[in-house]
This record gives structure tokens, sequence and C-alpha cells, in this order.
């Protein structure tokens, strides 16, 4: 009996290790990915590199159209997908009633968040690039970016609303507000902590996409900075895809570079978020 | 019954009459007809499902902010009809205000900023904020113990301070009505004497209706009572004569803790 | 009277609720426009190519001069990298989701599961160049045979990308199950071992299931990856050793050259997006399905 619950332990153990090594293994490879692109990209990690603008010789190719693409495309993917996000969280949450239009719009999100984001790229290139007449500019990319971001920044921003205790909304009420003046002066300040968080990762992620800004034709050759919204532009994940599909192996550490460059900005968007969390609900006090 | 409360009832703040209301299809309220007596306190009283909180909550159109909801009849502030379409309830219950079950400071707001949330939210400017927020702790018997303390949040007081805070709130708009919803049934028992010598000052000049299950509470602080039954008004009279000479056998059984 | 409902406030109050009600739209418009756009090019599309040549060929040569359209080419090597795919991140996620739900300590799950979220994170270019630059070696070090451009090494690294989705879907699933299902085991004299596997992981299969076909959407729907490191050769195989095409790399295949509108190389890319739209919808509403069940109480 004894010797039998000892076997039984041990197989017990060899379980659980294998367990815990499924779960070491992809934390393993995140440090073997980001060390890996850290030393292939190192010898090219400089202020020219930030600095500087594409070129045909690798040794003088930089990164600074892609940064600042970057940076553009998320300012206005945000300052379309935020508004239109929230609006439609504080529909759903706070006027929708009960029925076949809200089930519609709920379901409608839920299948949206699962559709592939190339498919959306291909939505850009139609809806956008050649029926609107934006071509492949800055716009462009940025609306297709935002309705790819949407139903993320809903769901988010619905979680958040939902936290705000119901007994909150009534006192409103009871003091003579009426629905908006209640949503924007109690619920809102109550429920952005919750909310930015999301938002930010989500619109981390968007500066991420690849996919759907090629199928839109933003793979080109741009030695320049975007000057306007009809602009067109290249952004970090595309210039590293260019830079990827080059033959010439010295391209491939300009591509490390600037993985490096995109890792870091997706580690500190993550990093604001979490600090960004932490700081504002100290302001909310439950 | 209105002969021998005549005094009473010579003028009447608010009345229902016919009223009845709905959660989805189930009736809650079977067409309660009830006058509330200006400046005095109202207290409705019965056992848990009989319609009271549902009662007052239709007194300041609180009962359709919950969805699938419905109400006839109709509820006179005053003579206006308040279910009348041209109505918004948004501005009547700047008139007749409402004191919650649990006490529900705004969280992201300062005691100072509590007060004058109402204002606030309607976009309104106090002339002299700092005066508003005075008269209406000190009405609320709370300036005493938070004059120094106003910027620290609401929820730092104590659970009995944050009802009493939640009524200064409603007093800074200075409604004619004050609805009351159980507001001490989370309180402890020194808390509660508080909030109802609160509510014996407050009838000086506004008119309260209260909701207890506690009927000693009631007969402490009323001046009228109503016991509802099952969605049912079944006798409303001067509060003494409820407690001692009821005239319905369930009033009797109720008041007399045979059931509830 | 001043309880009177004012013009103004109305006008307000439904300008909002009209406003935030377009918002709402906005997502339904947008599904209306992906379906619009799929039908109108892919029916364009099938005005020159028939459903046979389409459905009954597994050459797929649209750019060349000998064309042929036979989308199994593509479909191949799609199923072929999302199935290394699972097959790399199913067992280690669902142990994964095990040690987290029935072994790690709180301070572990606290860091790990932030930790999880970084690698979902990480933008699929960054994937693509590891699996090209580091997996395909490293793999090349023990399979011999193994190409330069390779469904086994993308495969995999896309695993690495959903493992998350199936850990934290899975871990949220077996949390479900009841602890007095547990006790009950426990009770009669069941080990750990036993348990998790008689009690806890048939009683949240649902769930891990559900997991499960949202990777596999994810990974049928993933582009970057198998364009940088599974190649751009449309090969009707199913051996993970050779280069192959999904039909996501074809799409950006095409959109890397400007194929102009009206063109039947344009209306290709909407065809294999059409196709690629109908295989995630079914997988998704079959998840969702799933999910939908175990709200309502069924295991």
């Amino acid at each position: 009996m004894r010797h039998r619950f000892l076997k039984e332990n041990t197989i017990e153990n060899a379980f659980k290790a294998i367990c815990f090594l499924s779960i070491l293994l992809p934390l393993v490879l995140i440090v073997v990915l980001i060390g890996d692109a850290v030393i292939d990209g190192w010898s090219r990690l400089s202020l020219d590199f930030l600095t500087g603008f594409p070129s045909r010789k690798p040794e003088l190719a930089g990164f600074l159209p892609a940064l600042v693409g970057s940076f553009y495309l998320m300012l206005l993917t945000s300052a379309i997908a935020i508004p239109l996000g929230l609006g439609a969280a504080i529909y759903l949450e706070e006027y929708a009633k009960p029925g076949f239009l809200t089930s519609l719009i709920e379901i409608n999100i839920s299948n949206l968040a699962g559709v592939p984001s190339i498919i959306y790229g291909l939505l850009g290139l139609e809806l956008f690039v050649r029926m609107s007449h934006m071509g492949r500019s800055l716009l462009a990319g940025a609306c297709t970016l935002a309705l790819l971001l949407l139903p993320m920044v809903i769901m988010v921003s619905r979680e958040s609303l939902r936290v705000v205790p119901n007994s909150l909304r009534e006192a409103g009420f009871a003091l003579g507000a009426d629905q908006w003046q209640t949503i924007w002066k109690i619920i809102l300040p109550m429920s952005i902590p919750g909310a930015l968080t999301g938002i930010i990762l989500s619109v981390a992620r968007a500066i991420g996409e690849t996919a759907p800004l090629i199928t839109i034709g933003a793979l080109t050759y741009v030695a320049f900075l975007p000057d306007s919204i009809h602009s067109a532009f290249t952004a970090m994940p595309i210039q590293i895809f260019n830079w990827i599909s080059r033959p010439q192996t010295a391209f491939q550490t300009n591509a490390a570079a600037g993985i490096v460059v995109l890792l870091f900005l997706m580690l500190f968007f993550n990093a604001l978020a979490i600090w960004l969390r932490a700081r504002l609900q100290r302001k909310v006090y439950w | 019954m209105e002969n021998e409360s005549k005094n009473i009832f010579q003028s009447v703040k608010m009345r229902s009459e016919n009223l009845k209301a709905w959660f989805g299809t189930h009736e809650v309220l079977h067409g309660i007809t009830l006058s509330v007596p200006e400046k005095y306190v109202t207290a409705i009283i019965g056992p848990s499902g009989c319609g009271k909180s549902t009662f007052i909550r239709c007194l300041n159109r609180m009962h359709e902010v919950v969805p699938a909801t419905k109400v006839l009849g109709s509820v006179y502030l005053d003579a206006i009809d308040i279910y009348k379409n041209s109505i918004n309830p948004v501005n009547l219950r700047k008139k007749v205000g409402m004191v919650f079950q649990k006490p529900n400071p705004f969280p992201t707001m300062s005691i100072r900023d509590n007060v004058l949330a109402g204002l606030r939210l309607q976009g309104i400017k106090p002339y002299d904020a700092h005066a508003t927020v005075e008269k209406a702790l000190t009405q609320a018997a709370l300036w005493d113990e938070v004059k120094d303390i106003l910027n620290r949040p609401g929820l730092s007081l104590s659970g009995g301070q944050q009802q009493r805070l939640c009524i200064a709130r409603t007093l800074a708009l200075e409604p004619e009505v004050i609805l009351m919803d159980e507001p001490c049934s989370a309180l402890d028992p020194i808390a509660t004497a508080k909030i109802e010598d609160l509510i014996q000052e407050l009838k000086s000049k506004y008119t309260v209706v209260i909701v207890t299950h506690n009927m000693q509470q009631a007969a402490r602080v009323s001046d009228v009572t109503a016991f509802f039954y099952l969605g049912e008004l079944i006798e409303f009279d001067r509060t003494e004569k409820i407690f001692t000479t009821p005239k319905n056998r369930k009033t009797e059984e109720y008041v007399t803790g045979r059931f509830g | 009277m001043v309880i009177d409902l004012t013009e103004k406030q109305a006008f307000r109050e439904r300008m909002i609720k009209a406003l935030l009600f377009f918002c709402g739209m906005v997502s339904v418009l947008t599904t209306l426009g992906i379906v619009g756009i799929l039908v109108f090019e892919t029916w364009g599309f099938f005005q020159h190519v028939s459903f046979k040549q389409f459905f009954g060929d597994t050459q797929w040569t649209p750019l060349f001069t000998n064309q042929h359209f036979g989308i199994w080419a593509l479909v191949s090597g799609t199923v072929l990298t999302s199935a290394v795919a699972i097959g790399t991140a199913l067992p280690l996620g669902l142990l994964a989701a095990i040690y987290l739900s029935e072994f790690a300590t709180k301070n572990f799950r606290l860091f790990v599961k932030p930790a999880l979220e970084v690698l979902a994170g990480i933008p699929t270019v960054i994937y693509g160049y590891f699996a090209l630059t580091f997996m395909t070696p490293f793999l090349q070090n023990f399979i011999p045979g193994l190409s330069g451009f390779n469904a086994l090494g993308a495969g995999i690294v896309m695993g690495m990308m959903i493992l998350p989705i199936i850990a934290s879907l899975s871990e949220d699933a077996i949390y479900a199950v009841p602890p007095s299902l547990k006790e009950g085991a426990y009770a009669l004299g069941a080990n750990k071992l036993a348990t998790i596997f008689k009690v806890v992981l048939p009683s949240s299969f649902s769930g891990i299931a559900a997991a499960t076909i949202l990777a596999i959407s994810r990974a049928i729907g993933e582009t970057m990856i198998v364009v940088i490191a599974a190649g751009q050769q449309p090969n009707f195989s199913f051996d993970p050793r050779e280069a192959i095409q999904t039909m996501t790399a074809y799409i950006v295949q095409v959109s890397l050259g400007d194929t102009p509108t009206g063109t039947l190389a344009y209306q290709t890319i909407f065809a294999v997006g059409m196709t690629l739209f109908l295989f995630t919808l079914l997988l998704n509403l079959f998840a969702h399905h799933l999910r939908r069940r175990i709200l309502k109480g069924h295991l």
C-alpha cells in the first residue's frame, strides 16, 4: 500500500514537471526570439539608423520614415477607432434595449473580432483605396486599421462600463441628471481607467499589423516623411517585411534592428498600459 | 379616516390615483390611491415584495429606469400629473429627490464634489459653492464632522456618514419632496438614530416619504403610515392609529409581528 | 412650468442617442461591406472561371500564361501550416493550462499570464523573421531534407503564436469546473492525476474545444509568418518539409505588385479571400455555438 502510494506520487510529479515545461517553453521562446533579434541587429542599432531614410545600400538604410509613418498611423487610427468604439460600447451598455437589432450588433461584433486581418485589408483596398479615392494614403491605412481595431475597442470599453455599479446610475438620475449627463460625468470617469488599458493594448497591436497594410498596397519605396493624411507612407512592420524579403543578407541585419525597435515600442506600450491602470485606479476610490 | 386626520391632510403635496406598476408582465401595484401630506413624514410599511419600494420609485419616475417596466394611473405633484407626456422625468427628479437603501456616494468625487454633484451633473454653477456645501451638509447634520476634510473622497466616510452625505447631496438641489427607500437598512443602530433625528428635522422644510421594513422606525419618525400588502394599500392613517388601533386585521397582524 | 419637457433637452438627448447608435451600426456596416465586396468581386471572378476549374483542379497558377485556378493547392498549404501549428500549440497549451489551474501558485500565475499576453501581442512579422532565420536553420540540423522555405518551421512558430489563446481559454474552461466535482472525485479516493483526466478535462471539454477551434481559425487567417517563412509556391502537398503557399500568402503576393482593378488577377484575391472568410466564419460560428452551450450549462 505504502509502495503504491509512493509510485503514484512519482507519476504525479513527473506529470507536473511536464506541464511546467510546457509553460516554460513559450516563455523561453520569447527570450530566444528577443535575443536572436538583438544579436542579429545590434551592429545596425544607432542614431543614424533611427534618423536615416531607406536606401539601396543596406549599411546606409534608415528607419525614420517607418517610425514617423507608424506614429501618424497610430494617432489617426486612434482618433477614428476610439470615439467610434467608445460610442458603440456606450450605446450597447447604456441605451440599447434588448431586441433583434441589439443582438444583431452584438453577434456582429463578436464575429468581426474573428475575421482575419487580411480580409480587412481587402475591404480597405476596395472601399477606401479604390471606391473612396483615398489612394494608398495614411488616411486609407488608418481607416482600415480602425475598422480592424473596432471590435476590440468595443469589447474592452463595454467590459469597463459594466463594472460601474447600477446604484450610481440611479443616484445620477435621482439627482435630476439626464442619461447623458450621468454617463458623461459619473460613469465615464469611473470606467475610463479600465478602458484605457485595453485600448492602449489594442492600439499597440494595430501598430504591429502588417498584412492589411500590404493588402491596401502600402508596400512602396517611401524615402520621405508623410506631410498630410493623403500622403503615401510606410510603417515599421512594412519596412521590416521589405528588408526581410530582400535577397541580400545585409538587409536582414536591418530587419533585425527594426524588429528590436518595434519590440521595444510594443513592450513600452504594454508597460505604459499597466502603469496607467495602476495610477488611474488609485484615483478611483471603491 | 380622512375626517380624523383632517388637519394633517389640509395640504396635500403628492397624490397617486389608481397607480398600477409592472415588472415585465408581473403587476406589482394594483391601483394605489394615496395622498402625501405636505411637510409631514409619510412612512410606507409592509412585508418584502409588497410593492412599497416600487411605489415610491413611481413618485419620481425612477421605476421606468429599469428595463421592461410599465406604469399606469396618475401621480400628482401639487396639481400637475407627473405622468403627463410633456413632463420630463429628469426635471421632475430635481424637485422630488431620492435617497437609496445603500449609501452610494460617487467614488470619483470628494465630499465637497459629492454635495455639488447634482448641480454639476446638470451643468449648473452655484453662485456660492462653499455656502451651498455648508448649508446642505449642515441640514444633513454632517457639517461638524466633515468641515475639515471636504476634499477627502466621499467613500472614506463611515456608512452612516455616507448616507447623510447622500441626503446632503439631495438637499443641495433644494427639492420639495424627499423619497427615502429603506435609508437605514445598511446602517448600525447609532447611525440609524442619527438619520432618524435628521428626518424629524427635515420635515420642517420638506415633505418626506420613507419606505421601511422596520416598524419601530415607522412609529418613531412618521406622522402618517401606509400599510402595503401584496401590491394593495390595505390601510392608511395617522401613525399612532395604525400602531394602536388598526382597523384592518391584516394590519394588526403585521404591526404586532405575527407575519412579515 | 419648470418640470415640463423642454424642446432643447429632448432634441439633445435624441441627437446623442442617434450618434451612439450610428457608432454601434458601424460594425454592422463593416460586415456588410466585407460580405458585399467579397461577393461582388467573387461573382466577377466566376464570370471568367468555372466552378469546375476552381474546385476540380489542384494547380493554382492564375498569374502564369498557362492558367489554373485549383483552390485546393492553396487550401492544402493553409491546412498544412495550421495543422502543424495546432499540433504544436494544443498539447503545450493544454498542459500549460492544467499547470496554471491545478498546480501553479498564485504568484506564478500573476507573472505568467501577462507574459503569455505579451507572446500573443508580438507582431506576426517578427514571428515570421524568427521562423525564417532561427527556427528553420535550427530544424535543418535534424531534418536534412528541409528546404529554406517550409511549412514545418512556419507552422511551429505559428503554434507559439496561438498557444496563448489555447492556454488562456482552456484555463478559463478548467477553472469553471465546479470544485464540488473535484471534491467528489477526491472523496472517492481518486488521486490528482485521475481527477484531472477523468473529471476535470472531460467536464471542460466543450470549453477546450471552443478554444482550439478559435485557435485554428486564427492560424488559418494568419498571414505574415507564412508569407515570410513558408514560401510562395502553390503546391498540392502535405509534406511539411516543402515550400507551400497559403491562401493568405497568395493575397499578399498579388498585393505586392500593382494589380489594376477589374483584372482577373485582382478578382482572384477576392475569390481566395471569400474562401478564407467562409472557412474562418464557419469555425468562429461553431466556437461561438460551443461557448453558448457552456453558458447555458451544458458541458
